[in-house]
């Protein structure tokens, strides 16, 4: 074959139509232009299109971002590296982060969904964390919807096909759904890995001299702009744009997992990042900015799936499983024979210079040069409009007093059992492996999952929430109940919060209404972390969530970990025994807005969300931690969607075996439907042995958290008086068999 | 007792294996890497889970192409203990170590969940030291564990009794819902004519502790170690 020569790929000159097309404005090619001192050649405009996306560059969140609390007294590393990093002790970190994968998801949900796992286990272990636990939150739109069950089946099918056979359990997550997803579903992907605190490794680009190692899969044509297609909204197109989604290699991921974590054993590494969204272009400027350094690549030496790639693209590609070493000088046939080992490619790519430049070079031509800082922290920053839409009052609007009660509010526990937010998500999570790595303590279908730390007497507990009805109606105490909701999940299974990641899923930016939204959500998110004490270590922005000019609710996700001191002492949800006394932490308001059974029953999404006080918060899961932490408690579980009447008989049916009966009487004077299925904040629900009842009060008094009994468990039947009552394993049929019913 | 666990491009379930081994039964273990030649000194080898090769071709039929293999199938020629597990059942089969196939669940799907298994055999050295008609309780994780032999194997397998646990219900009933992926005549594992290779797709090694919700997973090793027992006294008493 003839050698090729950079001349085989000429430059086009740059036309108004191919600035637009890389999707910058005027202003910003004006900017370029200013910072370079000259034209761009194409190379270069590619190279900065990725680099100011708004995926790469969170250009309008970065300055509202700072309003996140991202310091506690265990984090080692915040958000800016490819993860955050929480101290748990014994010599041990955790290491945790969650990303979205919304936009090639929608478009191809098998591979959108795989390699968004596929990334975020490389975000993990780049840092030197063997990644022990997944989790996903999941939002689609109807399931009446005609593509609905298409992309669900896709999406989890993806996840599971990839995670699976990468061998870390999934043990958790959650899937809702609702109209406002039909055209944007949202995937978001979490992965936590365990590392030595000795033994970090973060994406830096040190050491003049130092060689550029790319190693892993070969680099294709696939996800070119990438970057680029998540950083815009949607129209009817959508289906045209699937090359620009890459295809997932678990097979190759594992191996490169075992290979980076065997050479991390060695002293041989300066630093590493994975080559994600915006591929070779990303980790290089972004390791040599973070190093204070530069880089130099020969593109001619990278190993490439396919003849006639030229510098442009391999650039830009966003071929999955590859990772960009700094290696020590000295060290590169070692690195080398360990990627041999595991039959995968090492190649040195370049090297780290001092000149603070990203240059790159095709068959001994230069083909770009541009300061690392022009791609990096001098990336355009906006701060965009943001204003409160007057349609905002008028969905604030609810009249209780127009909205008929229904006269039978066992068949309304039926349906509100049987809709798909509410029932059992098992024929999702039994696709997942959620045993692998002999760590799952509590698996899948609890408030959350337990997992053990291997060689240590503790656990981490890992849960993620977020209602963006709650959002819709009001982002920011939307943004609070988020991050409340998540940390009182923890507080069922016995774990303290040590840290969360989020990922910020919402409409276009450029829109004044979603800007505001994004605000007030992350205000919301602020005072959450700050009442309840949990810092944010890493997560993401997802922008342009909508299609034909409409926006996807707001949706935060809130991925929180917690702690076990021991891990035995976790709790389930579900009631263990016959004649345990059922207790509320908690008290119940008359409050419908945003509620499921307002949606499932009345068809509305309307009023105010939930009232919060974080002080009681607070006192409920505190009170619940120590209740568990001395051995009070049998089951404990958080009031979600569809209010207490669901939340009593996910406690009869939640469990492994047949489940259990409860007699309940409930005392408060409100209307039946607010009573048994508004969603009161701040509310657990626990069983108890009878003869802890009064240490039980005790501690609530002394937490300042009313408490009252509300039952006992046993017999077969929910009996709610009252109000309603039905066998247990009539509801656990309508319970279990939804979504599988739906989805046949 | 002295074990070897195979390491495969692609297997996952290695470090259980070696973790229940190590940690729950106090076991001497070793990994073994696919590209070394196997020295015979192990009492039993196991054949991890994962998806080896990425499972891409046909599950198991890459990996038996590893230059370990040779010495396995010589290992089992001569009396040594050969255990595969989920990937490592397929591998067998593939490899012609172990009668018949494993296909794509009926349903289609990778399933994953407990299941219930019923000890149908005893004199076998993976059962040894359970009852017969006996229920553990072990997670199962595959998309394609559906059993499937020709009648002419089925009957020989009945009639040898290598059929050594059914997927059944936790009162040890068969049944079809009991059955996660539609194995043929509900078989959970079956062992070799010899009765020194056994393929199962559930993992024992993920059921070897309390904590993890259950321990019946050890019934498998330590009849592996009770068996192993008896073949040295026999060895000792000539």
């Amino acid at each position: 074959m003839a050698r090729l020569s950079a001349r085989k790929f000429p430059q086009p000159s740059l036309t108004l139509e191919i600035i637009a097309s890389h999707g910058l404005s005027e202003e910003e090619y004006q900017k370029i232009l200013k910072v370079l001192g000259r034209e761009p050649n194409y190379t270069e405009l590619g190279v900065f299109s990725v680099m100011w996306s708004e995926h790469c560059s969170y250009k309008s969140s970065k300055g509202l971002l700072k309003l996140l609390p991202t310091e506690g007294p265990g984090v080692l590393q915040g958000p800016g590296e490819n993860a955050g990093i929480v101290d748990i002790g014994s010599g041990l970190v955790a290491v945790f982060k969650m990303e979205s994968h919304n936009h090639p998801s929608f478009i191809e949900p098998y591979q959108g969904a795989a390699t968004g796992v596929g990334g975020i286990l490389r975000d993990i272990f780049t840092m030197g964390a063997r990644p022990v636990a997944s989790l996903n939150s999941l939002r689609f739109g109807s399931l009446g919807h005609p593509r609905t069950p298409y992309l669900l089946s896709g999406v989890v099918a993806g996840i599971g096909g990839y995670g699976n056979c990468v061998g870390v359990p999934t043990v958790g997550g959650e899937l809702f759904f609702d109209e406002c997803y039909n055209a944007n579903i949202l995937v978001n992907a979490f992965t936590l890995g365990i590392a030595k605190k000795k033994h970090i490794f973060k994406g830096q680009a040190k050491g003049v001299g130092n060689s550029l190692i790319y190693v892993g899969a070969k680099t294709g044509r696939d996800g070119i702009h990438g970057a680029t297609m998540a950083s815009e909204a949607f129209s009817q197109e959508a289906e045209g744009r699937r090359p620009t989604v890459q295809v997932g290699d678990p097979f190759t991921e594992k191996l490169l997992l075992e290979a980076c974590l065997e050479i991390m054993e060695k002293d041989c590494l300066v630093g590493i990042q994975d080559m994600g969204a915006a591929g070779l272009t990303s980790s290089a400027a972004e390791m040599a900015g973070r190093g204070g350094t530069g880089v130099e690549l020969d593109l001619s030496r990278v190993p490439l799936r396919e003849h006639g790639m030229g510098p442009y693209e391999i650039l830009l590609s966003e071929s999955q499983e590859r990772m960009l070493l700094v290696a020590k000088k000295g060290s590169e046939n070692e690195v080398k024979r360990i990627f041999k080992r595991w039959d995968l490619d090492a190649v040195v790519v370049g090297r780290v210079t001092g000149d603070r430049l990203f240059r790159a070079l095709f068959h001994g031509a230069e083909v770009a040069c541009i300061p690392i800082t022009a791609l990096t922290t001098e990336a355009p920053v906006y701060a965009r409009p943001a204003e409160r839409p007057q349609s905002q009052d008028e969905v604030q609007k609810l009249d209780l007093s127009i909205i008929g009660e229904p006269k039978e509010l066992s068949e309304t526990l039926k349906l509100l059992l049987d809709s798909p937010n509410v029932a059992s998500k098992e024929w999702v999570y039994r696709q997942y492996d959620h045993f692998v790595r002999s760590n799952t303590v509590v698996a899948p279908g609890s408030d959350a999952a337990v997992i053990r730390i291997k060689g240590a007497e503790k656990g981490l507990a890992l849960t993620v929430d977020g209602n963006s009805r709650y959002c819709y109606l009001d982002p920011y105490i939307g943004g609070i109940l988020a991050v409340a909701e998540a940390a009182r999940n923890l507080a069922c299974v016995g774990a303290h919060p040590i840290g969360l990641s989020d990922c910020l899923n919402f409409g276009s930016p450029e829109r004044p209404d979603v800007m505001w939204q994004f605000s007030q959500v992350l205000q919301g998110m602020r005072d959450g972390c700050v009442a309840l004490g949990v810092p944010v270590v890493s997560g993401n922005v997802s922008f342009y969530n909508e299609t034909d000019g409409v926006p996807i609710y707001p949706t935060p996700t809130v991925a929180m970990v917690g702690l076990l001191p021991k891990v035995g002492r976790y709790v389930t949800p579900w009631f263990k025994s016959a004649g345990d006394l059922v207790v509320l932490l908690g008290i119940t308001r008359e409050e419908l807005g945003g509620s499921e059974y307002l949606k499932v029953v009345h068809g509305l999404v309307r009023g105010t969300p939930p009232w919060i006080d974080l002080k009681l918060e607070q006192a409920v899961q505190r009170c619940c931690l120590k209740a568990i932490e001395r051995g009070m408690i049998r089951s404990a579980h958080d009031v979600s969607e569809g209010g207490l009447a669901v939340a009593l008989a996910e406690c009869c049916v939640s469990g492994p075996e047949r489940g259990l009966g409860a007699r309940i009487e409930l005392r408060e004077m409100m209307r039946g439907d607010a009573l048994l299925f508004g969603e009161s904040q701040s509310r657990i629900i626990v069983s108890i042995r009878e003869r802890d009842l009064s240490r039980l009060t005790e501690l609530a008094a002394r937490e300042g958290v009313p408490v009252q009994v509300i039952g006992e468990v046993g017999g077969s039947r929910l009996v709610v008086q009252p109000l309603l009552q039905l066998p247990v394993e009539e509801l656990k049929s309508i319970w279990s068999s939804s979504l599988e019913r739906r989805l046949k | 007792m002295r074990w070897g666990v195979i390491v495969f491009p692609g297997s996952c379930d290695e470090q259980d294996v070696y973790d229940c081994l190590k940690h729950a039964l106090r076991q001497r273990v070793e990994f073994l890497w696919h590209k070394d030649d196997l020295d015979a000194k192990f009492d039993c080898l196991v054949l991890p889970g994962g998806f080896s090769y990425g499972d891409y071709l046909r599950a198991g039929a890459m990996a038996r192409f590893s230059p370990i293999m040779q010495g396995v199938m010589d290992f089992a020629r001569k009396g040594g203990f050969v255990l595969g597990i989920c990937n490592g059942f397929q591998i067998l089969c593939e490899a012609g170590l172990l009668p018949g196939a494993l296909m794509r669940n009926a349903c289609l799907q990778f399933v994953c969940r407990h299941v219930f298994l019923r000890v149908e055999e005893t004199d076998s050295p993976f059962t040894c030291a359970g009852k017969k008609g006996q229920v553990l309780r072990l997670p199962v994780k595959h998309g394609e564990g559906c059993y499937y032999a020709d009648a002419v194997t089925l009957e020989r397998l009945r009639k040898n009794r290598q059929i050594l646990l059914r997927y059944v219900d936790g009162k040890g009933r068969i049944s079809s819902s009991a059955n996660p992926n539609g194995s043929l005549d509900h078989i959970a594992g079956v062992c070799n004519e010899g009765r020194n290779v056994f393929g199962l797709m559930p993992h024992p090694e993920d059921a070897g502790e309390k904590l993890l919700g259950s321990e019946d997973g050890l019934k498998i090793f330590s009849s592996l170690i009770a068996a192993r027992d008896k073949r040295k006294q026999k060895a000792w008493l000539g």
